[in-house]
């Protein structure tokens, strides 16, 4: 009888602080649970489909792993010497570069211009804002078989209107001079619409009271007002469209492999192109992987430098 | 019993400790205020009764039960918010109505579309109906109900968010300064409507304010805390009059109290103010420096050889029923503020000296830590402050 | 007087610039066009003709979708581009949420790597993404075509930034009133955030369904493949130089989002422009 008693009063003591205890800790835990179940699926996927395999870009660039061969090795850094010493590699990085070099400036001014001319006055504005973003939204691979055949040598549209200009026709795409500026010129009438959005949305937040003021004194033509309000107050917007086109230039693909396959003679492999070809036409995949890892750090370079200028713009503010 | 019993409630955001200890009993179907100036931690300790915010130490009781570890829902309590958190996608009936279909409907029957091929939703959303259309009644917004928040106004809104709190029939309502987004005009007249809602419903209620005049007007009574700790609780009576710190004495009343610093001479420890002796023994030691509060209503003209204090009239505030004198006084750092009947201070102008005087059981005296020191009258052994 | 005519000057002439640029921006939609509706005659013409005098439309485009299965491409399109939009939605709006309103150890980390994911450009892991399907064998399936979108480290901070908008309050009534918090998710973030989830949707769908580098590389069965791969190949196997109908092709597959832009042009440009700034 007393056993039971003692053992009854032992087990009501302990039962208090227990009962007490479990729901603390269950309080403490339910946000990190509940947050950790609604994080779960993301970083998963994350880990699996984006860092995984950057860290795996990164490894299979240092070996000679062939997508079929029966074994691979670790090579250490052989497949970056080789692009180092291959004229290919470099070509395609030229051209890449190249080819950033013309759109980034070309679809910025054609964008700004647009932009300026569709701000200058308040008819059709959102008219002409939409007729200059259509190519931004085509599907660039139909449109560069309709390019494909305005730019036939003989029966193209741009050659015949040359033609009736008295003007030599040209080939456009099969002469090597000329096919890199050519897609590089497809490559502007694609982008520069989203340039020009942009710019839009930066004029539009320059407070009008500047241009009074620019009037005020003294600055009578809209020449001098553009270079006294409108060009400085777009400075920022200007840098972030510039490191924004850098960044979609540089992933130049879809043209090439529809109109050039990197032809004539190398003039237009582009970085990507040499990528794809390396990767998942000839197999070479720690090839592949090295011209990856420079291309990745040419965008994260690029990113980067936009994240400073992200910054630099709050600073101002 | 205690329909809410906190005991040593402490919380901490990282290294900050926002509540410092906080011991609070509530009895069923009492209005409750905490009140303090913003920052001092009311929004935490509503939350953590809410269950919305988990304490770092102590433990909260409702209605005997420890709800430690309790999902918000599962405590039955109600909360109205001072940006009254409707849901903007939904009509008023709706925002009225999701409580009610988080608790008597299924996770299937709140499925769109397939819950109505769920045997009960029907039923369910009928009695769900009634009880919205009964509060909407209640508080006289029938014809909003098919409105979406962005179409009422802020008072309308408001009301949306007590109807949401009271459709379910909670334990307790938390309100955590419901008013403070409103006019000043329609503030003055929701207190009275909260007020009467309490006496309607008979439930408890807790409100947070960082307005004093809301807090003694609706409350049966009044937790003023400051900096993490409620450092007073009482009726509001009781807080107005005898308020056991300086801070307390500051915050409660408008116009705020008169502060003057005097001090404890002589072994009789007397109270100097203002150069006059006050014939009456504080229990302090002599020497000390003494903050003397006197309320502005319990200050009183008086003709110069009765004078307690004098000083100069500085400016002169009409407030149609009462009349607000600010006196600047030699050595005191702040006006003194008298306040006096319509037409109490006519024949005096601005500039003129006056003097005043006050009964001694009016003074209300703190020592330099801001606690209450307690005075007896020199001779007859009365207590006063 | 003079600053009056001026000015209708200068809208004149704004006017003429902005027609001429826009000409010239909207040729090859034109020129693709007006070729689908010409006879193979008048497509091999050493002159401009701008209209065709015989009208080969219906030929030309029972041609194109004969010898092609463009219906099928469309359709692919379809499925793909909109379960990728909805497994981000079903994936990201719940982690958004989580790195907007929940305070747990660890929230700073994982927002820092979902920043740095945001960088990454997608060709740049096309590799080791395509021999990890070559080893699940899941290689020319539509889930090849799917499952690396399903991931978007954008849609998470766009939907977080978003979500930081939305009042603390809000959750705290919905937490009140009974909902858990994946019911929070659903029930109230979702649809307060319904503006900002519509840019990204817009975003999404046309971003991928004008996507050519990953489909090349992930499908080979013409049953598989997308818009932009049907109509390449299209070109590659059996048009070649036959022009009238390959650009009949071209321009079924550009015509469902041309569409869809002209019928909500703002909500497109928005969308595109505010989530094409990554
Ligand atoms: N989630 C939080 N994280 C960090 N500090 C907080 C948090 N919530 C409140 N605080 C701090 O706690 C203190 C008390 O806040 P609160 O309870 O909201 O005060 P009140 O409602 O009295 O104005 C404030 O200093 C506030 O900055
Ligand atoms: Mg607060």
């Amino acid at each position: 009888m007393a056993d039971v008693a003692i053992a009854t009063t032992l087990s009501q003591e302990t039962a208090e602080p227990a009962r007490r205890g479990r729901p603390r800790l269950l309080a403490k835990l339910r946000r990190p649970l509940a947050a950790l179940t609604l994080l779960l699926p993301a970083m998963t996927l994350m880990t699996l489909l984006l860092i995984g395999p950057v860290v795996a870009v990164l490894a299979m660039s240092l070996t000679d792993y062939q997508l079929g061969a029966p074994s691979w090795s670790f090579v250490g850094f052989d497949n970056y010497l080789e692009l180092y010493g291959d004229r290919v590699f470099w070509t395609s990085l030229l051209n890449t570069l190249v080819y950033v070099a013309i759109v980034v400036p070309a679809s910025m001014a054609l964008g700004l211009g647009i932009a300026l001319l569709i701000e200058s006055g308040t008819s059709l504005r959102a008219f002409y804002r939409s007729i200059f973003f259509i190519p931004v939204m085509a599907t660039l691979i139909a449109m560069a078989i309709s390019w494909e055949y305005m730019l036939h040598p003989q029966f193209g549209l741009i050659n015949l209107t040359l033609k009736s200009l008295g003007l030599p026709a040209q080939a456009w795409l099969t002469n090597p001079e000329l096919a890199l500026p050519t897609i590089a010129a497809i490559g502007v009438w694609q982008l520069f619409g989203f340039n020009m959005v942009l710019f839009l949305a930066g004029l539009v937040s320059i407070p009008p009271h500047l241009y009074e003021a620019a009037v005020m004194d003294g600055a009578r033509s809209a020449w001098s007002r553009f270079w006294l309000v409108t060009w400085p107050m777009l400075g920022p917007v200007t840098m972030f469209v510039a490191i924004i086109s850098a960044i979609r230039s540089f992933q130049v693909f879809d043209t090439v492999h529809v109109l050039t396959k990197g032809g004539p003679s190398k003039a237009t492999e582009v970085l990507l192109y040499s990528m794809y070809s390396e990767g998942f036409e000839f197999f070479r995949s720690g090839h592949a992987a090295a011209i990856a890892v420079v291309f990745l750090a040419f965008v994260l370079l690029l990113t980067i430098l936009k994240v400073r200028v992200i910054e630099k713009k709050v600073h101002y503010a | 019993m205690a329909m809410f019993e906190l005991t040593g409630v402490r919380k901490s955001f990282e290294r900050t400790e926002v509540l410092k200890g906080v011991d609070l009993d509530i009895a069923d179907g009492e209005f409750i205020s905490l009140v303090g100036p913003s920052g001092c931690g009311k929004s935490t300790l509503l939350r953590i009764i809410a269950g919305l915010e988990d304490q770092t130490d102590g433990s909260v009781r409702i209605g005997g039960d420890v709800v430690d570890g309790i999902r918000p829902a599962d405590r039955n309590l109600a909360m109205v918010f001072q940006s009254y958190a409707l849901y903007p996608h939904l009509t008023v009936f709706n925002n009225i109505a999701v409580p009610l279909r988080m608790r008597r409907l299924s996770a299937l029957q709140r499925l769109p579309l397939v819950r109505w091929l769920v045997p009960g939703t029907r039923s369910a959303e009928c009695g769900i109906h009634a009880d919205v259309e009964k509060v909407a009644e209640l508080l006289g917004m029938r014809d909003l109900l098919h409105r979406k928040p962005a179409q009422l106004s802020g008072g309308q809104r408001q009301r949306v968010a007590v109807g949401r709190a009271i459709v379910r029939e909670p334990r307790g309502f938390l309100l955590d300064e419901p008013l403070s987004n409103l006019d000043a005009k329609l503030r003055v007249h929701m207190r009275t409507e909260i007020a009467q809602l309490h006496r309607r419903l008979a439930a408890t209620f807790i409100y947070v304010t960082h307005d004093q005049a809301e807090a003694m007007t609706m409350s049966d009574r009044i937790a003023v805390m400051m900096d993490g700790n409620i450092i007073q609780i009482g009726s509001p009576d009781d807080v107005y009059d005898d308020p056991q710190d300086l801070r307390v004495a500051e915050f409660i009343g408008s116009p705020k109290i008169n502060i003057l610093e005097g001090a404890t001479v002589g072994e009789d420890r007397a109270l100097v103010l203002a150069g006059h002796r006050i014939p009456i023994s504080v229990s302090e030691q002599a020497g000390r420096s003494i903050s003397v509060g006197i309320r502005p209503e319990a200050m009183r003209l008086a003709s110069s050889e009765g004078a307690l204090v004098s000083g100069r009239l500085a400016h002169k505030e009409n407030l149609g029923a009462e009349v607000l004198l600010h006196v600047d006084v030699d050595g005191q750092s702040a006006p003194v503020i008298v306040r006096l009947d319509h037409g109490g201070a006519r024949s005096i102008r601005i500039g003129e000296m006056i003097d005043l005087t006050f009964a001694m059981e009016d003074l209300r005296l703190f020592d330099k830590a801001g606690r209450r020191v307690g005075a007896k009258a020199a001779q007859k052994e009365l207590a006063y402050g | 007087m003079s600053t009056a005519r001026g000015i209708s000057l200068w809208g004149l002439l704004r006017h003429v610039l902005l027609l001429i640029a826009a000409a010239i921006v909207l040729l090859p939609f034109v020129w693709m066009i007006v070729t689908s509706l010409k006879p193979q005659s008048e497509i091999f013409l050493s002159e401009i003709r701008w209209w065709p005098e015989r009208l080969h439309a219906v030929e030309n485009y029972t041609k194109a979708f004969d010898r092609a299965p463009l219906m099928r491409f469309l359709l692919n399109g379809a499925i793909v581009t909109v379960t990728i939009f909805m497994l981000q939605v079903l994936i990201a709006l719940p982690a958004a949420y989580a790195l907007a309103k929940l305070r747990f150890w660890g929230r700073e980390a994982v927002f820092a790597l979902v920043l740095f994911c945001i960088l990454i450009p997608p060709q740049a892991t096309a590799i080791p993404v395509f021999l990890l399907f070559h080893h699940l064998g899941i290689l020319d399936t539509y889930a090849a075509l799917i499952v690396p979108f399903t991931i978007s480290a954008f849609g998470i901070f766009l939907m977080r930034q978003f979500f930081m908008t939305v009042p603390d309050d809000l959750v705290d009534a919905a937490r009140m009133d009974g909902i858990s918090e994946i019911g929070i998710v659903w029930r109230v973030m979702l649809p307060t955030a319904l503006p900002a989830l519509t840019a990204f949707g817009i975003f999404s769908i046309v971003a991928h369904w004008n996507d050519y580098f990953w489909p090349l590389i992930a499908v080979n069965s013409k049953e598989l493949f997308t818009p932009p791969v049907g109509v390449a190949t299209f070109r590659n196997e059996e048009a070649g130089t036959d022009y009238g109908p390959l650009m009949a092709a071209a321009t079924i597959i550009i015509a469902p989002l041309i569409i869809a832009f002209l019928l909500a042009q703002r909500r497109f440009i928005e969308g595109i422009t505010f989530t094409g700034m990554k």
